[in-house]
């Protein structure tokens, strides 16, 4: 593909993710650290971030599915998750994730669930949308140095 | 300033200053992979030199295998197998190094928690790297203090035998701070190793001031009163052959600097020989000093704990954020503890005066402004008001006051918590210190109308009482400080956590009283009992297992580290006191440790968690004694973490191997009196 318009195409997603509110500033200082030393440095972090975020959501999941419900140790997992997505800045994820702390801190199980719903839908679709766009992004740097 | 010494610190290369910040050496704690690596990446931007663990105690294991191969730690708060700021707090303890906080979590309180415990920034996740530039300043910030605390204090360098000899040159100098500043900088900056010649006109010999030179002291300035004790007076009431009055009085400004502490105000205020609050202390009034004298006279251990609860008081009361001070107080203090575990006379000014007893509090103080800051205000209080010395709320002298007074209450021998404590100490007989310790704390409280203590009795009594007998009044000691919601780490033991300990005794039966606050100064006192018997009846390592309480060991997940850490600083002051007894501080310390793990229902032994834990914790939860980690090496290392690092990590090693490391550096020849300005 013309490398022109594949810059262009990656330019358009980014910004629209920007302006959806899926990804926020934290996410533009991950751009800013990728170097030459760390060329793939925004794949990578995406990458390890999903890979360990399964863990904490199951240690959620566990914990909302326990009964009785330990609400400190559930809001400790979601603090523990929303540190992480924050880091990379998955905005619509952590806003959920703020959510979900509110409910447990007022201990309403009912409340947790629903916005853990949400949170791991979130989750998804930021997911899928990074998953598109990173590939893009490689798609344009292959295209580049070809 | 040190700036050549600071610029050799950053890891480049050739410490080059120009680079600088470039090579700052960091050292990033988080268990959070994920950030761990942008972090990671954002400091080598900023060309640091950067090592990354994901595990506070690996963090731990790190700096303390390499003493100076870091300048400044950036922790996260929440980490499953450490708590944040009890790693914070072992580090200001251990290594000194600044520490920045980092948590997603920007609520006031826990940002709150991180000033208390000392930390010199508190970052909000996410990081930026804009925030992640400017860390360098931290540690230009803290070498500066650092200096600074020592000069203006005068007290022994920070474990540096060469600062030693740089106040050697300070008291020749006396009459000239400037000089001695300036060559105590000098020294420090070139690293020299022998006094200055040009300042040292009046260079001695060190003296080392042995517990029993320290007895003599105290009791010769208690008889002529803390004001008119002028060191040519107290020379003669001493009569010790080859004492100078130089050396008393350089003895002398250290023993002020750390009744200063006790009580918050300058050494020069002769007159309120401990705090100026002056808390009902009733029941106490009755008790006087004599009984502490008669206490520490009658055991070294009381003393030694005392004076390492001084000491620690000294240490601590500097409660500033640069670590190092209270680690040089405590040296300082050592030397002067053991008379003040007589407290004979201080006691009976306590006792007069209604202050709190300072001398607890000394104890804790490396640790407590760490420990008490947490949750609890009052403890907080307590604690850096029992370093200092100074009871700077009702509470806090009402405290100490209860807890001497606890002692008092029951009998005669209660006059002061710290008497107790000695009486508990010496009286006890392997469990029986314990409970003795415990007991301390209970009997009082029934006794004690004055305590405010909330819960008064039950507390010990629950746990305690019932394995405890013999020595009543330690438990007072103990017992005082559960109640005591509100008075707590005045207390000043480093144990802080001690609270705790009555906590462990009986698991379930100090709940009630546990959440008193004072958690932190009835662990204290039990701990130093428990130290004092430990030693006494020979360590069995855990004495602290005898201990009627039933602790419950179940938490140490630390571990020794985790524990050693928090009692090191507590058990420093105790070691320091017990080292002299080979051995005891074994015990102690790992009484401490116990202590500290008691007050902490989810870290061993941290001293400071126990502060904080003293509140929150669950009675259960809390008192796990984590003594079977505390007890052997830690126990060294212990007491040897307060002290300038390489002089405690010499006696923690001699320990280990079976010398009496201690000694050496709890005895007193730490400082040279030459130093001191009289």
């Amino acid at each position: 593909m013309d490398r022109n318009r594949l810059q262009h195409q990656v330019a358009c997603m980014r910004r629209s993710l920007f302006d959806q509110g899926y990804l926020d500033e934290p996410f533009i200082q991950l751009e800013e650290l990728q170097d030459d030393a760390n060329p793939n440095f925004v794949q990578e972090i995406v990458t390890l971030f999903y890979t360990n975020s399964a863990r904490l959501i199951q240690n959620i999941e566990h914990a909302l599915n326990s009964r009785p419900i330990d609400f400190n140790k559930l809001d400790d997992h979601m603090h523990q998750f929303k540190g992480s997505s924050s880091s990379i800045g998955a905005k619509k994820v952590t806003n959920e994730c703020t959510v979900f702390r509110d409910y447990c801190s007022a201990e309403n199980a009912e409340g947790c669930s629903r916005s853990f719903q949400q949170v791991k839908q979130e989750y998804a679709i930021l997911r899928r949308k990074l998953e598109v766009y990173l590939q893009m992004v490689r798609q344009a740097a292959v295209s580049q140095t070809a | 300033m040190s700036s050549a010494s600071s610029s050799a610190a950053w890891k480049s290369a050739d410490s080059v200053p120009d680079q600088f910040p470039a090579g700052l050496r960091v050292l990033v704690v988080d268990d959070d992979p994920t950030c761990l690596i942008i972090l990671e990446k954002m400091l080598r931007t900023c060309s640091y030199e950067v090592t990354k663990c994901n595990r506070a105690e690996t963090a731990l294991a790190i700096l303390r295998e390499n003493k100076n191969g870091f300048d400044i730690v950036i922790s996260d708060v929440h980490m499953p197998d450490m708590d944040g700021f009890k790693l914070l707090e072992h580090i200001g303890l251990e290594m000194d190094l600044p520490v920045i906080m980092m948590s997603a979590d920007d609520g006031k309180h826990v940002v709150m928690k991180g000033v208390t415990h000392g930390a010199c920034d508190y970052l909000i996740k996410p990081v930026r790297m804009e925030a992640l530039k400017n860390i360098w300043q931290h540690v230009i910030r803290k070498r500066k203090n650092g200096w600074k605390d020592l000069e203006q204090s005068g007290s022994v360098e920070e474990g540096d035998r060469q600062q030693k000899q740089s106040e050697d040159a300070e008291y020749s100098s006396s009459a000239n701070e400037g000089n001695w500043k300036s060559s105590k900088k000098r020294k420090d900056d070139e690293d020299e190793t022998e006094d200055r010649d040009d300042t040292s006109t009046l260079k001695k010999p060190r003296v080392v001031w042995s517990v029993e030179l320290h007895q003599q002291f105290v009791a010769a300035v208690n008889q002529l009163g803390i004001d008119k004790a002028v060191p040519k007076k107290i020379l003669e009431l001493m009569n010790v052959p080859g004492l100078t009055r130089e050396n008393v009085a350089s003895h002398l400004q250290k023993y002020r600097l750390y009744l200063r502490r006790l009580s918050g105000v300058s050494p020069h205020a002769n007159n309120s020989f401990m705090n100026p609050q002056e808390e009902t202390f009733g029941p106490l009034s009755s008790v006087s000093g004599l009984d502490l004298q008669a206490l520490a006279a009658g055991g070294q251990l009381p003393a030694q704990c005392l004076a390492t609860l001084q000491a620690a008081a000294l240490g601590r009361s500097t409660a500033k954020s640069s670590i190092p001070m209270p680690l040089v107080d405590q040296r300082n203090i050592f030397s002067f503890e053991n008379p003040k575990l007589r407290f004979g006379e201080g006691q009976q000014q306590l006792m007069n005066t209604n202050k709190p007893i300072n001398l607890l509090h000394g104890i804790p103080t490396t640790m407590e402004p760490k420990q008490l800051t947490t949750s609890q205000s009052i403890g907080n209080i307590n604690m850096q008001v029992a370093s200092h010395g100074v009871q700077s709320s009702q509470n806090n002298s009402a405290l100490i006051n209860m807890q001497v007074a606890s002692h008092g209450v029951q009998s005669s021998q209660n006059n002061s918590a710290l008497i107790n404590m000695q009486v508990a100490s010496h009286s006890v007989q392997s469990n029986q210190n314990n409970s003795a310790l415990m007991q301390m704390g209970q009997p009082q409280f029934a006794r004690a109308p004055r305590l405010p203590l909330s819960v008064g009795q039950p507390i010990i009594s629950n746990g305690i009482a019932a394995s405890y007998n013999p020595v009543p009044q330690s438990s007072s000691m103990l017992n005082f400080p559960m109640n005591h919601a509100s008075e707590l780490p005045g207390n000043g033991f480093p144990l802080g956590s001690t609270p705790g300990m009555s906590g462990c005794t009986s698991k379930g039966t100090f709940q009630e009283d546990f959440n008193s606050e004072i958690k932190g100064s009835v662990g204290f006192m039990s701990s130093y009992d428990i130290f004092n018997n430990l030693n006494q009846h020979k360590p069995q390592n855990w004495e602290l297992q005898n201990v009627g309480m039933t602790f419950d060991d179940s938490r140490h997940s630390n571990s020794l580290q985790g524990n050693l850490d928090l009692s090191q600083s507590v058990l420093v002051q105790q070691g320091f006191s017990s080292g002299r007894m080979s051995g005891q501080n074994r015990s102690a310390a790992v009484v401490s440790k116990a202590m500290f793990s008691a007050g902490d229902s989810t870290e061993p032994g941290n001293l400071l968690n126990v502060s904080q834990h003293l509140n929150s914790l669950p009675v259960d939860n809390t008192i796990r004694v984590k003594t079977e980690s505390v007890a052997d090496v830690n126990s060294d290392n212990l007491f040897i973490d307060h002290f300038g690092q390489e002089d405690l990590m010499s006696a923690l090693l001699k320990q280990q191997q079976g010398i009496a490391p201690a000694e050496n550096e709890f005895d007193f020849d730490g400082y040279s009196l030459d130093n001191i300005q009289v």
